[in-house]
């Protein structure tokens, strides 16, 4: 019987009537008394040196109020975005780090970069007034293909002439080499990680408040995390004590990764308040946001897997070159290293494995985490190559992966990139997905669609991932600026009903829901009585915020750390109301017992007790029941499955189309099956997005960003995608009391590399590069021709 | 030169002054407030915006305000029963899990109840078509799919009950 309640039940979520009914509140929602607008001049130049910019017009324009540039940041000293992670170079030289002005001050480096910002009464005055504004460019020649920046003849940072920003290396070398030197077969690859836009639905959005009364600041924004937001812009850009500084995140509409960053905007509408006395709003626009929010992804791989005759994986070696744009965006130098060559090892026994990432500067928009962030790149490449193996070796595909598997009884697991996997039965998650697809079934459905005139493909990916970046140290002795750790506070009311404000955030992931289940379960206290309070500086403890999968297995330890304190503070209190020993009460839910009597009760008594402490043991106990934990994880935790898909390719027009699709996932424990249904579906769909739609593609000459809106950027649309078939297998995490995994980013790590090998199945080739377009599909096809001729 | 117009928001007259170029969906957003609807893109393509006009799903990014003068307008705030209860699609959204983020919600529910209209019997295939151009980021469709379909049977059932009563 399926529970209606509590951990493990598919509760309908608890924030789901705002959202239904329009209530949602939504940053672009607000409209704060005597509120101006912001409008922001970006570059139309990829690379170009700024040399002079005349504001009188602009100025005089009507309901201007003030129009601000690079220069007036400098004279005010404001600071440059950070970098939150410091990668060294296998020199051991530290990467370069060159400045990030919030808006341009010398040079402008990609096409959207801002130069300027005109505030008016209204934004379509401040819009009108910036096309009279007069700036002087000096074009340069622009770097915009990673794979050609040393060469490139021009510098986007005068700090990397050769605009590499670091050379990294990972793994044992000699080892690696000494295993490619006994293999019986090489299997080599060169592959494209393309670039993506995340495209959160709701585009960025910040309101910027200051109150010079009280001299305190707040800034309203669509972040994952208002409050590393705070620590950035109170420690880096704008220099300001934190007590005076309140940040708010608030319904935020989808993130996936895209909404982590400290953005140059959020700094802008701050600066500006301050400047004017006002509250100051800016809201992208779509096509804005193609030029403004970090992209994900662009990688260029080179791979090569070492195999024994038996098909034995020996050793792997990986040469990455991996674009970060222009700038360092806040997460950006830690995701094609730490977050990517670490996983190198995938689900598979290899005890060899070498990588070096070299990190390059280009005239495009920053790259940093995008859902899955590094893992989905290293999943790709791996699960690729496997493929290519299997298909040179003759050996089945499942076989090949069986035979490579890491078992059950190797956990906990060293791999050789660095990371200790705790659990996982990844045998199994192949055999139950090959069993939800009919894998035996397959031959009869190909051969039905090719009586249709249409080729079937079937292809899998076997994913790990590591969540819940920890712990603290061991993130600090790879680069980590940061702790990431996170927090929670329990607070009981008088009359029992709780508030927990997590440090966490949600922007979709349905937290209010699946933290209040716990909380419910734990304690005993219904579902209507529980409030989870996150996203405002000035409510909730400092946390981290939400990314990397990372919320329950860091986050909800937290809550659960902040539970077992208020429930052994309820003990003393029960212990006092029945006249027995703390030692003696039994806690079950929100029933506390004598042990073997039928003397109790309940947590509303005992919460009751705490805050009118008229019969109380003041003598021994503080009154309240509010209780704060911080929890720092002592591992990353390693969420793993196989999802298979099966797709139909027409010859005639190159549209490959998914015909089946099942994914079987060990996310450790399940608080909520509903809601990480949800989260699988929405990153399954995210990963066919890369395979087979989106891609963002700059003009290598001029720089421009060719796909920037969504006429020309494909994104996933319901008739493009197939229905799902999902199972998860519950294997716990050994190394969190919850026993969770994470689940957020899962169907995004396989997503593409299952796509993509299904396609290459179907077109019966070794490779081809993402994404899997109709005239993409088509040419591949036409030039394979002859050779289908002769056979 | 800005222009007058009445037009009858969520069962209710309003009397606006407008620009001539003031687009519908800011009519709603700022000069009555309804922030429900939502902006998510400036080329027409993902429905954030949807509203009824007159019963009909429109883009309200993409309909002049002026446009809607004298007409109905219905918004993602006026669906649910004065008491509260949701209709019968909002239902499903939430039972079938049809949402996370939210922020496609109210031009997906706006849609999805104009299909009741046009193709009430509506299969799985033909909701995936109709929603088109409607982007969600979050769900990957499956369970707006599963929530349309059960929306559109609430629905019926709903209207068979009215016209029993
Ligand atoms: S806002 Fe209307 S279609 Fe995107
Ligand atoms: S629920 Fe977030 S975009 Fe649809």
């Amino acid at each position: 019987m399926s529970k209606s309640t509590g951990i493990g039940a598919s509760v309908k979520r608890v924030e789901d009537y705002r959202f239904l009914t329009g209530r949602g509140r939504y940053t672009d929602d607000m409209t704060r008394p005597g509120q101006c607008h912001a409008y922001i001049v970006r570059s139309p130049h990829a690379h170009a040196r700024i040399l002079s910019i005349d504001t009188a017009a602009t100025l005089a324009a009507p309901g201007v109020l003030t129009v601000l540039t690079g220069a007036d940041m400098v004279a005010d000293n404001i600071g440059s975005l950070p970098c939150g992670w410091l990668i060294h170079s296998r020199d051991g030289t530290p990467m370069k780090e060159p400045k990030h002005l919030p808006i341009a001050a010398d040079k402008v480096r990609h096409v959207g970069d801002q130069v300027a910002v005109v505030i008016a009464e209204t934004l379509q005055q401040a819009k009108d007034a910036a096309e009279l504004l007069d700036i002087d460019y000096e074009e340069l020649p622009a770097v915009v293909s990673p794979g050609s920046v040393e060469t490139a003849g021009t510098a986007v940072h005068d700090e990397a002439p050769d605009n590499v920003c670091y050379d990294w290396i990972w793994g044992d070398k000699d080892k690696t080499d000494a295993a490619f030197a006994q293999a019986a077969h090489v299997t080599t690859l060169d592959l494209v990680n393309t670039r993506l836009v995340p495209n959160a639905m709701e585009p960025r959005a910040a309101v910027g408040e200051y109150d010079p009364g009280m001299d305190e600041y707040t800034l309203t924004t669509t972040s994952q995390n208002p409050q590393l937001i705070r620590l950035l812009l109170c420690g880096f850009t704008m220099g300001l004590p934190e007590h005076k500084v309140r940040v708010v995140a608030p319904d935020v509409g989808g993130g996936f990764g895209s909404k982590i960053y400290h953005y140059a905007e959020e700094v802008i509408v701050v600066y500006a308040a301050r400047r004017l006395k006002r509250p100051v709003k800016w809201t992208a626009e779509r096509s804005e946001s193609f030029l403004s929010d970090a992209h994900g992804r662009d990688h260029l791989t080179h791979v090569e897997l070492a195999m024994d005759p038996d098909g034995l994986f020996l050793g792997m070696r990986v040469k990455t070159t991996a674009n970060m744009g222009a700038y360092l965006s806040t997460f950006s130098s830690c995701i094609p290293t730490i977050l990517y060559a670490t996983l190198l090892s995938g689900q598979y026994k290899t005890p060899a494995i070498h990588a070096e990432v070299k990190a390059v500067f280009t005239n495009t928009v920053p790259v940093d985490a995008y859902r899955g962030a590094g893992r989905p790149e290293a999943c790709y490449l791996i699960e690729r190559i496997v493929d290519v193996a299997a298909r040179e070796l003759g050996i089945d595909r499942a076989e090949l992966r069986r035979r490579n598997f890491i078992p059950p009884e190797m956990m906990p697991y060293d791999t050789p990139v660095g990371l200790q996997y705790d659990s996982g039965n990844f045998a199994r998650n192949l055999e139950d997905a090959l069993a939800l697809i009919d894998y035996d079934g397959f031959p009869a459905r190909r051969a039905e669609s090719a009586t249709r005139g249409k080729r079937r493909g079937i292809g899998f990916a076997s994913y790990i991932e590591a969540c819940g970046i920890a712990p603290s140290n061991v993130a600090g002795a790879l680069g980590a600026r940061a702790g990431l750790y996170d927090s929670a506070e329990v607070r009981f009311h008088p009359t029992g009903s709780v508030s927990v404000m997590v440090g966490v955030h949600s922007h979709g992931q349905g937290h209010e829901t699946t933290f209040a289940q716990i909380v419910s379960e734990r304690l005993g206290v219904p579902m209507e009585k529980i409030e989870i309070v996150h996203g405002d500086s000035a409510k909730t403890p400092f946390g981290m915020g939400t990314y990397g999968s990372r919320s329950l297995a860091v986050g909800g330890m937290a809550m659960m750390k902040a539970i077992d304190k208020v429930i052994a503070k309820s003990k003393k209190i029960a212990a006092h109301l029945l006249e027995a020993s703390a030692e003696d009460i039994e806690q079950d839910g929100g029933v506390f017992r004598v042990a073997g009597t039928d003397r109790s009760v309940d947590i509303a008594a005992i919460a009751g007790a705490a805050y009118v402490p008229h019969n109380y043991p003041l003598d021994e106990l503080e009154p309240g029941l509010d209780e704060q934990a911080f929890y720092d994880p002592k591992n990353f935790t390693f969420p793993n499955g196989t999802q298979i898909c099966e797709v139909e390719v027409d010859p005639e027009t190159g549209v490959v189309k998914i015909v089946r699709f099942a994914a079987v996932d060990d996310f450790g424990r399940v608080i909520n099956p509903m809601i990480v249904e949800g989260q699988v579906h929405g990153g399954l769909v995210q990963g066919i997005g890369q395979a087979l739609l989106e891609h963002a593609i700059y003009d290598e000459d001029s720089g421009q960003l060719l796909t920037g809106s969504f006429m020309d950027y494909a994104m996933p649309r319901a008739d493009d995608v197939p229905d799902f078939e999902v199972k998860t297998n519950e294997v716990l995490c050994t190394t969190n009391a919850l026993g969770v995994k994470g689940c957020g980013e899962a169907g995004t790590i396989g997503g593409a590399a299952c796509v993509m090998n299904a396609v290459c199945d179907a077109l019966d080739i070794g490779h081809m590069d993402m994404p899997a377009s109709p005239e993409r599909v088509w040419r591949v096809l036409r030039d394979s021709r002859p050779a289908m001729a002769a056979e | 030169m800005p222009v007058s117009i009445t037009l009858t928001v969520n069962g209710r007259p309003a009397a606006l002054t407008v620009e001539p170029n003031t687009l519908l969906v800011d009519a709603i957003r700022q000069h009555l407030s309804l922030t429900g609807t939502h902006v998510g893109c400036d080329t027409s393509q993902c429905g954030a915006c949807v509203v009824h006009l007159d019963g009909v799903s429109v883009k309200s990014c993409t309909t002049l305000a002026v446009q809607a003068d004298g007409r109905n307008v219905t918004t993602i705030e006026g669906l649910a029963a004065p008491d509260g209860t949701l209709h019968p699609m909002q239902a499903a959204f939430k039972e079938h899990h049809g949402l996370q983020c939210g922020f496609c919600t109210p031009g997906m529910v706006m849609s999805a109840v104009d299909l009741a209209r046009v193709n009430p019997n509506a299969t799985p295939e033909e909701i995936r078509h109709w929603l088109e151009g409607n982007i969600c980021r979050c769900t990957g469709y499956h369970n707006i799919v599963k929530a349309v379909e059960s929306g559109l049977q609430a629905m019926k059932t709903g209207a068979a009950a009215q016209a029993a009563e």
